[in-house]
Parts: C-alpha cells; sequence; structure tokens
C-alpha cells in the first residue's frame, strides 16, 4: 500500500505508514538515528515542518505520515 | 550611544579593535561590525573569497527548501569558516509566515536569532511595520532575539526595541537599490534613542555608505548585494571591512562641528610683513 503525498512543492508517493524521519532518510539518502541526528554525527541543518506546523527533530521518527499530507523540509540558501 | 557619550568612551584610544570596541548584542561579541549577508552571490566560491576577505563573523541565510542536487551547500560553508548565521524571513508578506519561518530556522540551525522581515509589497521590498510588530512581539515572546529589519522610522523603531527586540535594523534605502541612506536625519534620530544595537541594514551601495552609516552612530551595517554583485566581489567585501572600520573611529574620534564659514588652520599671528603690508 502506499500513499500520496507533497513534499516540497512536488507530488511523491511513499509506503503507508512511514515516518517523517523515513521519508527525511531516502531524500537525504543517509541515515538518521531516533533523534533524528545524522547517524554519521554531523549536523543536518535542516527543518521539516508537515502541514505548515513544525516538526522537532525529536519527533521525526514518531511522526507517521498520512494521505496528503504537504511536507516542506527546508535548510540555509543564500539570503540577505 | 549617543555622540558625546560614544566620544567619551573612546577618549585615549588611538587605535581600534576587537579587544576594545567589540560590537555586542544578544548577548554575543562580535569583533567585526560588518555582517556580509550571503545573497546574490553568482557563486559559492566568490562568495567564500568574499566572506573571508570582509572578516565577518555573523552572515544572514535564507529558509528555503532543500534540494536533493547535492551541490556545495552555504550551512557547509558556514560551518567551515565558523561564521555564525543569522536566518532571515525574507520573502514573507505576513506575520504568519515570518514566525513560522522563524521557527523553521530555529529548528534547522539550532539558534534563536533571527532577522525579521515582513514585506510589504515586492515592489519596494519594504517592511510592512503592523505585521512586522506583530510578528516581533510574538517571536521575543516565543523565546527569539529578534533583529528587526524595519523602516528607517524613529517611532517603530522605539516601539519594536520596547517591545524586546534585541537589535532594530533600519532600512538605508529599499533592498538591492545601492541608493545609499535616504534619510541620514532618521538614523541619527533612531539611534540618538536607541537602548539596543542598530544595525543599518539594505541600500548600502558602496563603501563610503557604510563608513556613513557608522559615523551616524549605527553600531553596525548589515549589506549584501553591494558585495555580492560589484564586479569584484572580494575586493569590494575589502572596501566595505575598512569604510565600516574608518566609520566607526570616526564617530568615536568626534568629528567637528559643521560651519556655514572657513576656519583657517593656519595661524594668523607671524605673518610676513610683505605679505601683509606693515612697513611703518
Amino acid at each position: 500500500m502506499t500513499i500520496d503525498i507533497t513534499l516540497n512543492s512536488t507530488p511523491a508517493t511513499i509506503a503507508d505508514g512511514s515516518t517523517l524521519r523515513e521519508l527525511i532518510a531516502a531524500h537525504l539518502g543517509r541515515e538518521l538515528d531516533e533523534r533524528g541526528q545524522a547517524a554519521d554525527g554531523a549536523k543536518l541543518g535542516l527543518a521539516a515542518a508537515v502541514n505548515g506546523a513544525v516538526v522537532p527533530r525529536s519527533a521525526w521518527s514518531t511522526r507517521e505520515l498520512a494521505a496528503g499530507n504537504t511536507v516542506e523540509l527546508v535548510t540555509a540558501a543564500q539570503g540577505g | 550611544m549617543d555622540h558625546a557619550t560614544a566620544t567619551n568612551a573612546a577618549a585615549g584610544l588611538t587605535e581600534l579593535s576587537a579587544a576594545n570596541d567589540a560590537f555586542e548584542v544578544a548577548g554575543r561579541s562580535f569583533g567585526s561590525r560588518l555582517i556580509l549577508g550571503t545573497g546574490g552571490a553568482t557563486s559559492l566560491s566568490t562568495l567564500e573569497q568574499a566572506l573571508a576577505v570582509s572578516g565577518t563573523e555573523l552572515t544572514t541565510v535564507s529558509i528555503r527548501h532543500y534540494s536533493s542536487g547535492g551541490s556545495a551547500s552555504v550551512y557547509e560553508l558556514l560551518q567551515r569558516h565558523g561564521i555564525a548565521a543569522l536566518p532571515n524571513t525574507a520573502g514573507c508578506f505576513t506575520a504568519r509566515d515570518a514566525i513560522l519561518t522563524a521557527h523553521l530556522a530555529r529548528e534547522a540551525l539550532e539558534t534563536n536569532w533571527v532577522k525579521l522581515e515582513v514585506i510589504a509589497d515586492e515592489h519596494t521590498l519594504l517592511p510592512d511595520p503592523l505585521e512586522l510588530f506583530a510578528a516581533a512581539e510574538q517571536l521575543v515572546a516565543d523565546g527569539f532575539e529578534v533583529f528587526a529589519y524595519t523602516n528607517d522610522d524613529p517611532a517603530l523603531a522605539s516601539r519594536l526595541q520596547d517591545a524586546g527586540v534585541a537589535a532594530v535594523m533600519p532600512a538605508g534605502a529599499p533592498i538591492g537599490s545601492g541608493l545609499g541612506i535616504l534619510n541620514p536625519h532618521n538614523i541619527a534620530a533612531i539611534v540618538s534613542r536607541a537602548t539596543v544595537p542598530v544595525i543599518l541594514d539594505a541600500g548600502v551601495g558602496t563603501a563610503s555608505d557604510a563608513a556613513k552609516a557608522m559615523e551616524l552612530g549605527c553600531d553596525a551595517v548589515l549589506l549584501a548585494s553591494a558585495v555580492t554583485r560589484a564586479h569584484n566581489a572580494p575586493l569590494m567585501a575589502a572596501a566595505m571591512r575598512d569604510a565600516v572600520r574608518a566609520g566607526r573611529a570616526a564617530r568615536l574620534a568626534g568629528r567637528i562641528p559643521v560651519r556655514d564659514t572657513a576656519l583657517a588652520s593656519s595661524p594668523g599671528e607671524g605673518m610676513m610683513q610683505a605679505l601683509i603690508g606693515d612697513f611703518s
């Protein structure tokens, strides 16, 4: 079973029951631990929001995604 | 700091340094009073060179979608150079959007500092005072150190500092315009009643604008386009570094009063008789 979501304004299909951590890890191609940190200890510099509300990284591994969710994954970019 | 206080504080100094003239804001201390933003650079390597030359210890970044392109990131660049990041809320038109962006920035960059920008319209990019003030109040309540990008309006700046912002950042001129400081009297008025650091933000076009901001008594200058869009960004970064230092020193040194008439600097006494026609 799969569900459709939106990730950074792009439609995406993920396995039903996926957590936010699984989605982000797959998107980054990196392993993330239970606390939402990179397994290699490097700082990710990322934040996530689901349906316009921030989900702290410590909650990424318990946050299950639902069909129709809008996920935004952000980082630092150039800006004045 | 008013002019007399600034001049007294500098009494006895003959050279400014990070040790005797640190820029203190929101409980942290910086050796540089130039905040070079990262916006507008054509490449990360040019940006990196400019940042290094500028001596800046604090820089602004925007918060945007992560793209899994694998290209080198601004975040990694700042980490490598040990430059503190001040995330902005650029692109937000409402308090609600700015507050969400600030919370995302806090989570992503592990900082409670935010440069609060709430823009009225895309044409001027000037702040929307009502949305700005509402967002500032909320973010202060949420525990943020708010650096408020504001109009050059002394009344609004006062209201923002009363609301508990960490710094007020009046615009010299619209973002990216390079028009310099359009209303120096307002900037001076904001400085004269400031209880928090004043950082001139936006409008700087060239080095003399940055020096002028410091001469008016601003505590620091934030600029981006003036460097990143210059033909030679690293060289302009050096110019800005020196201009901020020069303007700061001039401010503390205490400039001469402006006069309507000349005041000779050579002595009037001891003039040659042949010149003054006194042969008696």
